[in-house]
């Protein structure tokens, strides 16, 4: 179960186990990107841009969507959203 | 700590270093000698020009030496990689330092429109300036502990 804060979570930490406990240097050399970069992201502190996340799918050679996941229910915005998308339709 | 945050403390001490010498040095050379220059248009043009490029030489230098002290006592060379969060902190710190250095600049103009002698003007410039670095730097600081 996911923290109802969470918006995006990602399996980075998981992914380097199975990528033979790939450390976050190793990882951070492999997506150009520094280690404090791959640190912050793996703690959820740090968004990264569509390019560096399909670079980070790509050197664990799997799906974006198995590196990140999307938790519209936790997103204030998608709420927002759906509820004035609700109210014009009853209108 | 962080390679970063290291920088930006180092590049506050060199900030802070530059400018309490730097100001000392002008004090003690030239305003005590004649008070009349701290009205004096030359004067302060030419304090502005100097310090420009003694700050920058100075900054350069201390990151050498800060590179050099970090390789010999972590054994890790310093990462010459600027990746996207680096660029995008940067970029949150220049704006509140731009913020900053703009609420100093309407400081000063504001000195001048309610009659202040020009020392003011000039002294809230080189303030602002200074301010908006330090700020610049913490806000990296913080940034980097923040994740971005």
């Amino acid at each position: 179960m996911v923290d109802a804060k969470v918006i995006i979570s990602n399996n980075i930490r998981r992914l380097r186990f199975f990528a033979g406990e790939m450390t976050q240097q190793e990882l951070a050399d492999k997506t150009g990107v520094t280690r404090q970069t791959i640190v912050a992201i793996e703690n959820g502190k740090y968004f990264p841009s569509l390019e560096l996340a399909f670079r980070l799918a790509h050197t664990f050679n799997v799906q974006l969507s198995e590196v990140f996941a999307y938790y519209p229910e936790n997103d204030p915005v998608h709420k927002k959203l759906k509820d004035k998308l609700t109210k014009k339709g009853k209108q | 700590m962080g390679q970063q945050e290291k920088q930006s403390i180092v590049s506050i001490i060199g900030s802070v270093l530059v400018i309490g010498f730097y100001s000392l040095y002008v004090y003690r050379n030239y305003i005590q000698a004649d008070m009349g220059l701290l009205n004096d248009f030359q004067f302060w043009g030419k304090s502005f020009l100097y310090l420009i490029p003694v700050a920058i030489v100075v900054q350069i230098v201390i990151q050498i030496l800060f590179a050099i002290g970090n390789r010999i006592i972590t054994q890790e060379d310093i990462s010459d990689i600027t990746d996207e969060r680096d660029k995008l902190i940067e970029l949150k710190s220049i704006r509140i330092s731009h913020w900053i250095f703009t609420a100093g600049f309407m400081l000063a103009m504001g000195s001048l429109a309610m009659g202040m002698k020009p020392y003011v003007m000039f002294l809230t410039l080189i303030s602002s300036g200074f301010v908006a670095s330090l700020a610049s730097e913490v806000a990296k600081i913080i940034y980097y502990r923040r994740g971005a």
